[in-house]
């Protein structure tokens, strides 16, 4: 009915070549963003953003980040959790070196610090391949953490190593530190993901993109067809990384406030956002949305149906909420084995047929 | 200087000890991997479920107790009975096997022929399932593991090495029943793989999946078979962490220590995962001693396995005994 | 919009009845528990106890001053993020005083909830420094925090050794995290003033591998170990030390490497071991006939029941005993019986725990005597040892409540909350 192309004519090469070509799924994104900017910041309290906001949004950011290296360019990495350490910790010692600085300059610079680390450790990817990579990443991970656990510098040589953020502005508006607004960290969150989520939308549909995707579907092949393995590859770790830092960055100031770096950057970290890029969708921005929002959002919403509604005991819910995301991850596998995404992308094109399919 | 040798030789003997315990998990992702190109994520988490069933039955729990008294609001908790080790070992058995029944069943033979990540992830999803059936069937306290296994200090080599270097080592009497063990587990699983019919299978099946479905082999049942063998190595090796430290959450992170062994050897060897489960050991026992504990203010055991591994890797992308990758376009 | 109109939307997109606020006229404690994950088997039984003394007190005393308790529990599974959702979603409905139960979430919590003015009772653990109540205005860690429990360790040897320690040797054994670093500095404060030589051994999280740093104390010999482990690392720990024959009664932990949990896997073997605590162990107590009448015989108990007069059960009925103490002085001050967190606060900063007090409660004897003030969130530092006695399977305490060495603690907590303060840019002041 109304999702199809017809009648939706391009009379110019940018207009055939726009990310959302149907002119439903158009309005339907800028629905969804003046939802997102003009609509949840006043409505929304503390709960609804430090509980299922804030984290659904820097979790995307890393999922983003994650997937242009593993869905895109297709090297495995299990180095995300130490990566966003180094978001946090250079966005800490930004912050408490530079405290007059707006934070917008601190997170884009520990974003760029990240991209540093990760295309040193991305280096052995020129020789090691899939799963073996997945080691060259994990000795970042448990170096990294060790590292930042290690060294008095990186946490101000406090007593206990933890490092907590001070108050730091925007505009002049407190969006770190203990007296924030809600939809102030809220909209600083969203910016960052919109940004993050376009670059990378963008990056992955031209040239760098596509030459991340040949490097991903047949390295040697595309070797041969002209693309530089290492260029390809090392530009991946880089953004892939310099998004990760930055949602480590945000994860750290905005979010948590307060972070241990074994506790909160370890390995389970890692495996978390790799599980979200694979749940929602490889190769897919969409997807990492998606994935973030199935293991941010359905945990919170179990623990309420089971614990506020039902009135069950809290240990047996956690319990099942375990039993039931893992069942959910098998069922929708069986059913649909590319992720969330490509449900997505299938009901996409049965709508497009919606109601006459034949 | 001959003390520190000697020391240096403890630290070696233990580093081998513990290496063998590392390559007993690594053995559980071999098995699956070489079958059927799973990676099982799953492999920690079945040997922490494997020992929280052993340890239950042993004591006569009542599974799903704190469930059941929470919806009936009744009382139970203990049979009242208590299981003898051999027997309970056996029964634990049953229900790995079991297990590895309804995951072939109910999730792998419908994601027959998908890609390995995808596979990936559906052993992701029997983890976290796994997990929080073992927590709701046997409760998430702390259970003593005692099947009779003898711990403390092997007193023979104690003496024995106190009159060669002055020193007596410290050798866990765990850590050598763990090594035989673990010696005996190959041994038995070569001879199964190389002289019965159903190895013979199994090795066909792992060499090419569609060439052993041509000749007759039930790729369902090899596959229920490897997941019940990698059961057993995860009881095993559940058994042996578990009697060190008491069965708990924490033994399925002991997958973690087994990743660079994986790595390093190769996930298709068995004697791979043997060989880097000892040169990790040593490696990381021997650098703590030498270089982390005296300059880098110690714990560095962790990433340095990785490291080794790594750098290993980086001469040899395959992994030490891995198949060689030969690329074609 | 105002803060009601918003609450309503969350009402009824959630379909939480968030009706009942302290207009309901109840006492609100939150328990942010953790029976589930890794340290789960720490975190039941300290659970159970917080729950139990609350449910005894509404149903032998109809609550605190005769209004009525309403505890809610939130699971965190000794998580950080977890704690955040718990924390923001119970907040709303009146909370008194949060135990977070994890240096993380207390470290998270600390700017919160001193912004929000609702108390956070950091009960050995947290952050040490909070223990001036000048910076930390929202935040007590009484009656003993890890710097005290490194002093009484110290002192404890000086005890059994004659009053010397000069030229001994003592290790720390540690979990390598923020937790396990607290008492290095003091520690190292220590051996300076006492003369003895530290040598600081790290284990890494979980801590199932341990061989390197035992056979670097069989190597070392040093004369005595301290521990703060956590989870898996206790009882690997435990087992590693009776494995090189360590004498156990050499060997002290931290309350949190000191419950049942942490001794029992190794079985004979751990006999001696000794810990640290901060209040008595085992159930001959009065209160515990009226818990059995009043809460297990009722098929109330929180737990299965077999978890009462654990150590860990015990911490966490002292826990609700404190705050219930707290609760009955803030009425008393604001002569009222509905309470705000703020008053809630001035209670807590009002607390005086006598021998009197506590034998009127069927508790003679359980802590030690304590009086909390503006300038003190900490309590006098009163830290006794138990010892762990495998025959008879109990924890038994060898020594009377030690005061830990203020002169050594003082300066370090006065420079660390400077430091604090003037990050957070906080001016002290009571």
């Amino acid at each position: 009915m109304l999702y199809r192309e017809s009648g939706d004519f391009s009379s110019t090469y940018p207009q055939d070549s726009q990310t959302f070509p149907i002119k439903f799924d158009r309005y339907r994104y800028y629905f969804v963003l003046f939802i997102a900017i003009a609509v949840i910041p006043f409505i929304i309290n503390d709960y609804w953003v430090n509980s299922l906001f804030l984290p659904f949004l820097i979790y995307a950011i890393a999922a983003i980040g994650l997937n242009i290296l593993v869905g895109y360019c297709g090297q495995v990495s299990l180095g995300t959790g130490g990566f966003m350490a180094v978001g946090a910790y250079a966005c800490y010692k930004l912050m408490t070196s530079f405290p007059d600085i707006s934070m917008l300059v601190h997170v884009l610079l520990s974003g760029l610090i990240t991209a540093a680390v990760g295309v040193l450790f991305g280096l052995p990817s020129l020789r090691i391949k899939g799963f073996y990579l997945a080691v060259a990443t994990l000795a970042a991970q448990f170096f990294l953490v060790w590292l930042f656990n290690r060294v008095p510098w990186f946490y101000n040589y406090s007593a206990s190593g933890q490092i907590s953020a001070p108050e730091r502005t925007f505009f002049g508006i407190n969006i770190t530190g203990a007296n924030t607004q809600a939809w102030a960290t809220y909209l600083f969150c969203l910016m960052f993901v919109i940004f993050s989520a376009y670059i990378a939308r963008n990056l992955t549909r031209g040239s760098v993109g596509r030459k991340w995707m040949a490097i991903r579907d047949m390295d040697i092949a595309a070797e041969i067809i002209g693309v530089n393995p290492l260029r390809a590859k090392l530009t991946a770790f880089a953004v892939s990384s310099f998004f990760v830092g930055i949602s480590g960055a945000l994860f750290f100031s905005i979010y948590l406030g307060a972070v241990e770096v074994g506790e909160v950057f370890g390995i389970q970290k890692s495996f978390l956002v790799l599980f979200m890029i694979i749940i929602g969708g490889l190769g897919s921005i969409f997807g990492s949305f998606a994935g973030a929002a199935f293991l941010v959002l359905l945990p919170v919403v179990l623990k309420i149906v089971g614990v506020d509604w039902l009135g069950w005991p809290t240990d047996i819910v956690a319990h099942l909420q375990l039993v039931i995301v893992g069942g959910l991850i098998i069922v929708f596998l069986i059913a649909e084995p590319h992720g969330l995404a490509q449900l997505w992308r299938v009901a996409k094109e049965k709508l497009r047929l919606w109601p006459f399919p034949h | 200087m001959p003390e520190q040798l000697a020391f240096a030789l403890e630290v070696t003997a233990n580093g081998l000890m513990a290496g063998v315990l590392y390559a007993l998990v690594a053995l559980g992702f071999v098995l699956i991997y070489k079958a059927s190109g799973i990676f099982n994520y799953a492999q920690g988490v079945m040997a922490l479920f494997a020992a929280l069933t052993l340890a239950g039955i042993m004591d006569g729990q009542v599974p799903f107790s704190h469930l059941i008294n929470a919806i009936f609001g009744t009382d139970v908790h203990y049979f009242g009975w208590n299981v003898p080790a051999f027997l309970a070992i056996l029964l634990t058995m049953v229900v790995m096997i079991a297990l590895a029944y309804a995951v072939q069943r109910l999730v792998f033979r419908h994601l027959v022929g998908q890609e390995p990540i995808i596979l990936f992830m559906a052993t992701i999803g029997l983890a976290y399932f796994l997990e929080g059936v073992g927590d709701l069937m046997w409760g998430s306290d702390i259970k003593s593991m005692d099947v009779g296994l003898p711990q403390g200090i092997n007193g023979w080599i104690d003496n024995t090495t106190f009159e060669l270097f002055g020193y007596g080592f410290f050798i866990d009497n765990l850590d050598i029943v763990a090594s035989i063990i673990a010696a005996l587990l190959v041994i038995g699983l070569v001879i199964y793989a190389q002289y019965t019919k159903q190895g013979r299978a199994m090795r066909a099946v792992a060499d090419d999946h569609q060439a052993a479905l041509s000749v007759g082999v039930s790729l369902n049942f090899i596959w229920i078979l490897v997941w019940s063998l990698a059961g057993f190595v995860a009881l095993v090796a559940g058994i042996m962490w578990g009697t060190k430290s008491g069965v708990q959450f924490s033994l399925s992170l002991i997958a973690l220590k087994a990743l660079p062994v994986l790595m390093l050897g190769g996930f298709t060897s068995i004697p791979g995962a043997i060989v880097g489960g000892l040169i990790i050991g040593v490696g990381e026992k021997l650098f703590e001693f030498l270089i982390g504990a005296p300059f880098l203010g110690g714990a560095t055991e962790n990433w340095f396995a990785y490291m080794l591994a790594l750098i290993f890797l980086v001469f040899r992308p395959q992994g030490l005994f891995g198949e060689k990758i030969i690329e074609r376009v | 919009m105002n803060m009601k109109m918003r609450l309503k939307l969350t009402t009824v997109a959630l379909g939480v009845t968030l009706a009942a606020g302290p207009a309901m006229a109840e006492l609100v404690f939150p328990s942010l528990s953790y029976r589930t994950g890794p340290y789960a088997a720490n975190g039941i039984p300290f659970a159970d106890g917080y729950a139990d003394y609350f449910t005894l007190l509404n149903e032998r005393d109809g609550g605190i001053g005769g209004e009525p308790i309403r505890m809610i529990e939130c699971e965190t599974g000794y998580n950080t993020e977890k704690g955040v959702e718990c924390y923001e979603s119970t907040k709303g409905e009146g909370a008194l005083v949060y135990q977070p139960l994890s240096t993380g979430i207390t470290y998270q919590l600390i700017p919160k909830a001193t912004a929000d003015g609702i108390p956070v009772h950091s009960m050995g653990y947290g952050r040490t420094s909070a223990k001036d109540g000048a910076v930390f205005k929202s935040i007590f860690n009484y009656p003993a925090n890890y710097w005290d429990g490194a002093s009484v360790a110290i002192k404890h040897l000086l005890d059994i050794n004659g009053g010397s320690l000069e030229g001994k040797k003592i290790a720390l054994v540690y979990h390598n995290s923020a937790y396990g670093k607290e008492p290095i500095r003091t520690l190292e404060e220590l051996s300076k003033k006492h003369g003895f030589e530290l040598s600081l051994l790290p284990i890494d999280h979980p801590g199932q591998e341990q061989k390197s740093q035992w056979l670097q104390i069989r190597r070392e010999k040093p004369d005595n170990v301290i521990m703060y482990g956590w989870g898996v690392m206790n009882q690997v720990a435990v087992q590693e030390a009776a494995n090189i024959r360590y004498p156990m009664d050499q060997f002290i932990g931290i309350w949190w490497s000191g419950s049942e949990n942490d001794v029992r896997p190794a079985g004979e073997a751990a006999n001696g071991y000794k810990a640290l605590t901060f209040h008595n162990v085992g159930s001959d107590f009065p209160v515990f006939a009226d818990i059995q009448k009043f809460v297990v015989d009722s098929g109330k108990a929180a737990g299965a029941g077999d978890q009462i007069g654990t150590a860990l059960y015990n911490r966490g009925l002292y826990a609700a005993m404190l705050a219930a103490e707290a609760a009955k002085t803030a009425q008393g001050i604001h002569n009222t019986k509905a309470l705000t967190p703020a008053q809630m606060r001035d209670g807590m900063e009002a607390l005086e725990i006598t021998e009197a007090k506590m034998a009127g409660l069927g508790l003679p004897n359980f802590g030690p005597e304590f009086k909390v003030s503006c300038e003190n969130h900490g309590g006098n530092g009163l830290v006794a040892v138990s010892q762990w006695d495998a025959a008879a399977d109990s924890w038994s305490l060898i020594t009377d409540y030690v005061q830990s060495d203020q002169d050594v603690l003082e300066p370090l907590i006065a420079e660390d909350a400077a430091a604090f303060a003037a990050e957070a840019g906080i001016t002290p002041g009571c």
